[in-house]
């Protein structure tokens, strides 16, 4: 990797001033951002780690009931911390392996939004809303496709507050080399309706399936799927899979998410 | 009750306790004093004409010590081919020169433009990103039949084509075997593809050069299957050195699998620049860099028909390949899908009539060579699938077609100019049998089916020629060496001996069982023998680890030196038991005259060659060391039988691998753990393939699958739990031992079990599939089911 400055803030208001700086980049866990450095693929001025500040670490459950992760948060505390959303936990808990888990951060995965990362759907699909240092954002406003965010330069993502639903369930079809996504598929099944996310499958990164949505808030079944799958238009081709198969993949991956979510 | 310890025993790999504690050697572990750094600045194209290369504004970095390009090396030669095969019209094959460094072209993404030498390996790094290249692009050559088409883009501009060789095998056997063709009552056909692997041993390739100006030598350590090969090919062919002022080292080395078996570029360049600096240079290579210039494997494009007369007897078996050789020939590529191919076709079966025709491709991509197997897997693959596609065309149970066609009867000449010493087929499908449980299949299948799953089950048999090789045969072949081994045994005055082998382990746990074999010829404890190898100035000289020959050629070698130590031995403790020779008996670590209460212990004797005052002078020298070379009378042909149940998920076209069962004959085994082990490694390679491993080069020559992102590794969780049995011993007829190798016979004989077990698992499910191929991906098996 190309030299750079390293900077570990304790205060939000620190590696905010810190990122300030041209070409300063916020380093979370890593687990993207130094294999990138390491194939010389970015060349940052100064790395600013997120994980030495305090008040973005911790689980806890807000006066609305909504489970509070602070953007710090490493894969491995959630899966171990957050109970009380046990799709979610269990989520975080399959992420990569023990050592990717043991470093990654919520926020850093939201903030470099992956096509094939799992959080993302987790997070469209509860609805939760993504705290900065600057303002909130809703789910379904912050993802822009892939590697997009509503993020400004320099902005940090603090915290994600999930408002947890009545049933919900993640599944995870594993692209076999990576082990990363191939599909995803989350499901949360709230009083006033049902929201669908998938990650892995499309062009433009993590999607609401407006259909399955529509479908199972009337019958929330496997059954009220049967045979349904998007569109293939838009479905990542690559050497593990054609777009056909990706589309066919989310209507298998989702039909099982709801039949362990009920 | 097992033994506990020599031949037959099975104790734990002494060599294990450093490679688990951390405290192995590893080339990359050295460093001589005073190292520079060399990286090699590697094309991103995989075509192209090298117009200008500017090293002026990299020349000036901090810590740079030297920039060398490919007119460094226009007096140096090039890196040779160890194989030279003779087409069908009698014409050697078409022989690129591989320069060191890129000469006026670049064939390969990977393909070395410029190497930097610099204090550090960073500021290496640094400075060959400021070397400026001028290329102009070139279309790329990535189709095998598309590089053979009239008009084609040539990859070597010297050469007539892109044709290396139309090899054709037996050629007097052609026209008979198309008569047999037409006149078959049943002839099964089937294409497929062999899927390209890369290696991908745990520990990357490594090299250091080093020069000592006071005495004129060079030194190479580098991460090697055979030193002395790459003594004999670098300094005979490349650099000019000659033996005796050239020392190549390869220490532990973490796996090899074929792929470090060959003379690399990166190895003349290291001891050439050495030299030229008058300093240490080394590299280490990245797991990326592994990926565009280590040697891959396979990559065969086939198309196989079998014919079979009205009782289901085989008549005939002709085979059409495509074989890629990437862009330069690798040290032993034209080898693999010729004489360690084509000669293999008669597998397990007494097909009277047999025809290979294998066309040898240059492309735009890595060199291609041996990999676990080599040449070996691709006829077991074609052959095992054919005969299941034909044994479901014709009704007929896949086991049953096989026994009815095995051979029976030993030695036999097959029609591919083989002789098979011994084997024993149906002995192993009978072992095979045993293990799988194949009454109680269908309750499984149907168990499978209750919860939506297809179960199949697969079976192959295979046949594999190792030991490799006569030196004389294969010097017909087209071999550019011999083939023996060598060995020395030096017993030390308190009766401890050293072994230094020609033969180099980098797993195969050499340091542990060779000790069992003179364990048990002398009769004393292992812990008293220790294994030397993986340096020249210490064996006389080696071939080194490949085609499953270390204990076959390797071990033979040191047991006719340790029969010679015996023999001499016997005569000295004759002289102290005042009794004849001919009347001394060993055992036990004991001289004893035969019929007499009179001994002298194996330490009394090994003292008396040392300090000679009690000792025939007159008759025989003091010192008790003998070198011994060995080169094999035939090839030694170790065979099996395979099973594995597989289950689908026709969801998603997820496979899983439920059961695995090998039955091989091995011969006589040395240590059965290691020998289990061997087995799993090898079929979890074959597992991979299978499943999982595939380079694939998209139509710019660009390498899709560089890195673990895409390339798919077989991980603990893709395999089941084997069961392996190797009670079905025909000893080899030809080696003191009676050893027949079992490095590679896991991943010759697995690839085939699996697709054969897909197959039927889809066919369960009522999916007219009749062949997928590998790797047999969740995708294409779903595509597969959708057509």
């Amino acid at each position: 990797m190309y030299n750079f400055e390293f900077e570990k803030p304790a205060s939000i208001a620190d590696a905010v001033a810190a990122l300030g700086d041209e070409d300063a980049q916020a380093l979370g866990g890593g687990q993207t951002l130094i294999p990138t450095l390491k194939q010389r693929l970015a060349s940052p001025s100064k790395l600013v780690s997120l994980t030495g500040i305090s008040e973005m670490q911790g689980i806890c459950m807000d006066d609305d009931g909504r489970v509070c992760i602070g953007g710090a948060s490493t894969h491995a505390a959630v899966a171990e911390g957050a109970s009380a959303y046990p799709a979610l936990a269990a989520l975080a808990g399959g992420i990569g392996d023990p050592a990717v888990r043991a470093r990654g951060t919520i926020g850093g995965s939201l903030a470099n939004n992956d096509p094939a990362a799992c959080y993302p759907a987790a997070v469209l699909a509860s609805g939760a809303t993504i705290f900065t240092n600057a303002r909130e954002i809703a789910a379904d406003d912050y993802f822009q496709g892939m590697f997009t965010t509503a993020l400004d330069e320099g902005e940090i993502v603090t915290e994600i507050k999930f408002p947890v639903p009545e049933a919900a369930n993640y599944q995870k079809f594993e692209q076999p080399a990576s082990r990363f996504a191939m599909v995803g598929v989350f499901v949360a099944k709230f009083a006033d309706g049902v929201r669908v996310a998938v990650t892995g499958a499309s062009e433009d990164g993590v999607f609401r399936w407006a259909e399955a949505e529509a479908a199972l808030s009337a019958n929330f079944s496997a059954d009220a799927l049967a045979d349904m799958a998007p569109a293939a238009d838009g479905m990542i081709a690559d050497l593990h899979g054609t777009s056909e198969y990706r589309a066919h993949l989310v209507g298998v991956m989702t039909r099982r998410a709801v039949a362990a979510a009920s | 009750m097992p033994k506990d310890h020599g031949i037959g025993a099975s104790p734990k790999r002494r060599e294990d306790v450093r490679f688990l504690s951390g405290t192995g050697n590893y080339t990359d572990d050295i460093n001589a004093n005073g190292q520079a750094y060399v990286h090699f600045l590697r094309s991103d194209v995989a075509h192209a004409r090298i117009k200008s290369i500017n090293t002026d504004a990299a020349a000036a970095m901090p810590g740079v010590v030297r920039i060398f390009t490919g007119a460094d090396f226009e007096g140096v030669g090039g890196i040779p081919c160890g194989w030279c095969v003779t087409d069908r019209h009698g014409e050697p094959m078409q022989e690129p020169a591989h320069p060191v460094l890129a000469q006026g072209k670049v064939r390969y993404v990977g393909d070395q433009i410029a190497a930097v030498v610099a204090d550090t390996a960073e500021q290496a790094r640094d400075a060959a990103e400021a070397i400026e290249v001028d290329l102009e692009e070139l279309p790329a050559v990535v189709d095998m039949k598309a590089a053979l088409a009239e008009g084609a883009t040539k990859v070597h501009d010297d050469l007539s084509s892109n044709l290396c060789y139309d090899w054709g095998f037996v050629e007097e056997n052609k026209d008979a075997v198309e008569q047999a063709m037409q006149d078959a009552a049943h002839v099964t056909t089937l294409e497929l593809r062999n899927n390209r692997l890369v290696a991908n041993p745990m520990e990357p390739r490594v090299a250091i050069g080093d020069f000592n100006r006071a005495t004129g030598d060079s030194t190479l350590y580098t991460t090697s299957q055979n030193p002395h090969v790459i003594r004999l090919l670098m300094g005979a062919f490349v650099l000019g050195i000659p033996e005796h002022k050239l020392r190549v080292v390869a220490p532990d080395v973490g796996g090899g699998f074929g792929t470090k078996i060959f003379h690399y570029a990166e190895e003349a360049f290291c001891t050439f620049a050495a030299k030229a600096i008058n300093r240490a240079v080394k590299w280490t290579s990245s797991r990326s860099e592994a990926f565009i210039s280590d040697a891959h494997g396979r990559d065969h494009v086939t198309k196989i028909e079998l014919a079979l007369d009205a009782d289901n007897n085989f008549t005939a078996v002709r085979t059409d390949t495509h074989a890629n050789m990437g862009a330069y020939l690798s040290t032993f590529a034209p080898s693999v899908p010729t004489w360690l191919h084509g000669t293999l076709m008669a597998g397990n079966y007494k097909t009277p009539l047999i025809y290979v025709n294998v066309k040898a491709v240059f492309t735009n991509t890595v060199p291609v060579d041996a990999y676990r197997g080599a040449g070996r897997p691709e006829a077991t693959y074609q052959l095992e699938r054919v005969i299941d596609k034909a044994a479901r065309e014709l009704g007929v149970d896949p086991i049953a077609l096989r026994r009815q066609n095995f051979i029976t009867e030993f030695p036999y000449a097959t029609p591919v100019a083989v002789e098979y010493d011994t084997g024993d087929y149906h002995g192993t499908m009978d072992a095979l049998e045993k293990m799988v449980d194949l009454s109680g299949f269908e309750a499984r299948r149907r168990e499978s089916e209750a919860r939506g799953k297809l179960r199949g089950f697969g079976v192959n048999c295979y046949i594999e020629a190792c030991g490799i090789a006569p030196s004389n045969l294969v010097g017909q072949l087209g071999a550019r060496a011999g083939l023996y081994e060598s060995a020395t045994v030096r017993v030390n005055a308190t009766g401890g001996l050293v072994v230094m082998t020609g033969s180099h382990s980098h797993g195969q746990g050499h340091e542990t069982s060779f000790p069992q074999v003179i364990a048990e010829m002398i009769g004393i404890d292992e812990s008293m023998v220790e294994i030397e190898h993986g340096d020249t100035d210490k064996a006389p000289m080696g071939m080194g680890t490949y085609g499953s020959r270390s204990i076959a050629v390797g071990g033979s070698a040191m047991v006719r030196a340790t029969e010679k130590i015996i023999a001499k031995a016997k005569k000295i403790a004759a002289h102290l038991m005042e009794a004849a020779d001919a009347d001394i008996e060993l055992k036990d670590g004991t001289f004893s005259v035969a019929g007499t209460d009179k001994s002298v212990a194996w330490g009394d004797v090994t003292l008396a060659a040392y300090v000679p005052h009690n000792y025939p002078l007159e008759d025989i020298e003091p010192g008790l060391e003998e070198t011994a070379f060995y080169d094999p009378a035939n090839f030694t042909y170790p065979s099996g039988a395979y099973a594995c149940e597989v289950e689908v998920d026709p969801d998603t076209g997820k496979v899983s691998i439920e059961r695995f069962a090998a039955a091989d004959d091995f011969g006589n085994i040395i240590n059965p753990m290691i020998v289990d082990g061997q087995v799993h490694g090898g079929i979890g390679q074959g597992i991979g393939q299978a499943l999982l491993e595939n380079a694939v080069y998209d139509e710019n020559g660009q390498l899709l699958s560089a890195s673990y992102m895409d390339y798919a590794m077989p991980r603990a969780d893709d395999v089941p739990f084997y069961a392996v049995d190797h009670s079905s011993q025909t000893p080899c007829t030809h080696n003191p031992l009676g050893v027949k190798g079992c490095g590679e016979a896991g991943a010759i004989g697995s690839p085939p079990a699996v697709v054969n077990a897909v197959v039927d698992a889809l066919q369960s499910g009522g999916h007219d599939v009749t062949h997928i191929d590998m790797p047999v991906s969740p995708s294409r098996v779903w595509s597969a089911m959708q057509s």
